[in-house]
């Protein structure tokens, strides 16, 4: 069963003089199954939207629907709601704190009151699912690289077998092999466990290759809502609001601005390489 | 002049388990030579673990070899006596603004760092005032720092070591925490600090747009520098950059791919202007 925003708002201290609208009328559904990017400049309502999603925090208007019954009901399980809705915070591996990487990953699916063995068995799993080897399971945390620290992180909330992950920022910090690898485990997630991915990020370079649909967010309001290449085309609406296409895109709009009869959508470097070769080859 | 200069700097430190006994040795830096001259702009690129971090702790005097030497501004870092003063002349600026902010007002921040130099009070508001000019923050010298944007911050955080007077400034990855228009704005303060004030930059950074207009690029992984050169040198190697864990602007990346299928752009190009140039030419 999908998600769905239905008019959603969200005041901070309403009625002082201190009101922030964090987010304006906000209507979405988000079907099962969908790898979506979340983009939008700090402030621009991204983390309050998925705080709102697995009932963090309760709309100030509107209504959140999961398997079709409104989450803010008083008798809404919402326990449930929050192993089916995993949300990965900016920089997870702050939250580590157990002795050994193994007890913190048990550590969430423990507090659903599973079995001993139930808890071991998907400890055991979602630690493979992210690549961790046996060698780390009983070392501290703290111990393991910064890649390695996130992965271990995400394992916790995979742990819980989430039919939603919202990952916020997952890359951030990250050098770039260290990037590559944890989009490539969240890739992963989405076409193996079939889990809806909403992947929050301030970068489309990022985002670009691996989503089905981008959600712009702007001022608390959905600015734009589509697949990629239709988002891309709207590069000066998105400069406007401190957003920039990916630099394949830009570099591919500059080539047609030039009157280079090229495709101005593309987002990957072997789109745009395949386009140039084009090109050059009718020269 | 050096303006920092190290003799084979190695920095080791001692892993221990919780009872405190000793596990191992951690060679985090390992026999690095470097220069860097007066007025440049230097990029230290490197993955996560390389060493760059601890390697720039070493030149605003928090960390200190293990072997060998560095010398910031012409003092050794070894000679305590010399403390204050290379903490005076390199300044340091961290990843998360949050954690380098302490006054309740933009101003009163700033001047935290002058006062604690026994700066006259005049004084001390006449280098808040420049500083704050000089990262564009003037115009917020009078907000709360919480209510800004983490570009914003980190150009207060920037000014609050501009107004210790520093002749270099170490940035260790001061803009990953930010999103591209923070980033932009904290990478255009940086610029402006080194090409109008002339003061050495030195910036640790994971994104290799930020690199392409430093003089230099140090590339660090297991402890010690790998590869040195022009950025245009350093990023005409895009294989050996992978295998460190790196990569290079996208545009230099879709380039070097055009070019090995076929396409004769030149090796190393850096910025979308320089690609649309070199594509003008073989398309026409």
């Amino acid at each position: 069963m999908p998600i769905i925003l239905n008019h959603v708002n969200c005041i901070y201290e309403a009625g002082t003089n201190m009101e922030v609208a964090a987010l304006k009328d906000v209507n979405l559904v988000i079907p099962d199954g969908q790898f979506i990017g979340l983009i939008g400049h700090t402030g621009s309502g991204k983390s309050s939207l998925v705080q709102h999603l697995n009932g963090l925090m309760k709309p100030t208007g509107g209504e959140v629907y999961f398997d079709g019954q409104d989450i803010a009901d008083e008798d809404y399980d919402k326990k449930k709601l929050r192993s089916d809705v995993g949300l990965v915070f900016q920089y997870p591996e702050h939250q580590l704190f157990e002795a050994d990487v193994f007890s913190d990953v048990c550590f969430g699916p423990k507090n659903l009151g599973l079995s001993k063995k139930e808890i071991e068995l998907r400890a055991y799993e979602a630690l493979k699912m992210v690549g961790l080897e046996d060698e780390y399971f009983y070392q501290s945390p703290f111990d393991l690289s910064g890649g390695q620290k996130r992965r271990a992180a995400i394992a916790g909330v995979i742990a819980m077998k989430p039919r939603v992950l919202i990952l916020d920022e997952p890359t951030a910090g990250l050098d770039p092999k260290g990037r590559e690898e944890i989009l490539n485990l969240i890739k992963k997630l989405h076409e193996e466990m079939g889990i809806t991915i909403i992947l929050v990020s301030h970068s489309m370079d990022d985002v670009a290759d691996y989503v089905e649909r981008i959600i712009v967010m702007n001022h608390g309001e959905v600015f734009l809502d589509d697949e990629p290449k239709a988002v891309f085309s709207h590069k000066e609406e998105l400069e406007k609001i401190g957003l920039a296409v990916p630099t394949v895109t830009e570099i591919m709009s500059r080539c047609a601005g030039k009157g280079f009869p090229v495709d101005d959508t593309v987002t990957t470097i072997e789109e745009a390489k395949a386009e140039l070769l084009k090109l050059y080859k009718k020269r | 002049m050096n303006m920092i200069k190290t003799e084979k700097l190695t920095f080791e430190y001692i892993r221990r388990d919780e009872e405190g006994n000793v596990e191992g040795i951690t060679r985090a830096v390992d026999q690095v030579d470097l220069d860097v001259e007066k007025g440049d702009f230097i990029a230290i690129l490197g993955h996560n673990g390389s060493g760059k971090s601890t390697l720039a702790k070493h030149m605003n005097a928090i960390f200190f070899p293990t072997e060998g030497t560095i010398y910031v501004g012409g003092m050794d870092t070894g000679d305590e006596s010399h403390i204050w003063d290379i903490r005076k002349t390199a300044g340091m600026v961290f990843q998360n603004p949050d954690n380098q902010i302490i006054g309740q007002v933009v101003e009163e921040d700033v001047g935290f760092g002058p006062e604690n130099m026994g700066i006259p009070t005049k004084e001390i508001w006449e280098r808040v005032e420049e500083s704050l000019k000089a990262v564009g923050m003037y115009a917020y010298r009078k907000h709360s720092p919480n209510k800004l944007s983490g570009g914003q911050k980190q150009r207060v955080s920037i000014a609050g070591v501009l107004a210790m007077h520093p002749e270099c400034i170490v940035l260790d990855e001061p803009t990953a925490m930010l999103d591209p228009q923070g980033r932009k704005e904290v990478i255009r303060a940086v610029r402006a600090l080194n090409e109008v004030e002339n003061i050495t930059i030195i910036l640790i950074t994971h994104y290799m747009e930020e690199v392409v207009m430093a003089d230099k690029v140090f590339v660090m992984d297991k402890g010690s520098i790998k590869m040195q050169g022009s950025p245009k040198e350093i990023f005409s190697q895009v294989d050996k950059l992978k295998e460190l864990r790196l990569t290079v602007p996208q545009v230099t990346l879709l380039a070097e791919e055009c070019r090995k299928a076929g396409m004769p752009f030149s090796k190393g190009i850096l910025t979308i202007d320089e690609f649309m140039e070199e594509l003008q030419c073989l398309l026409s």
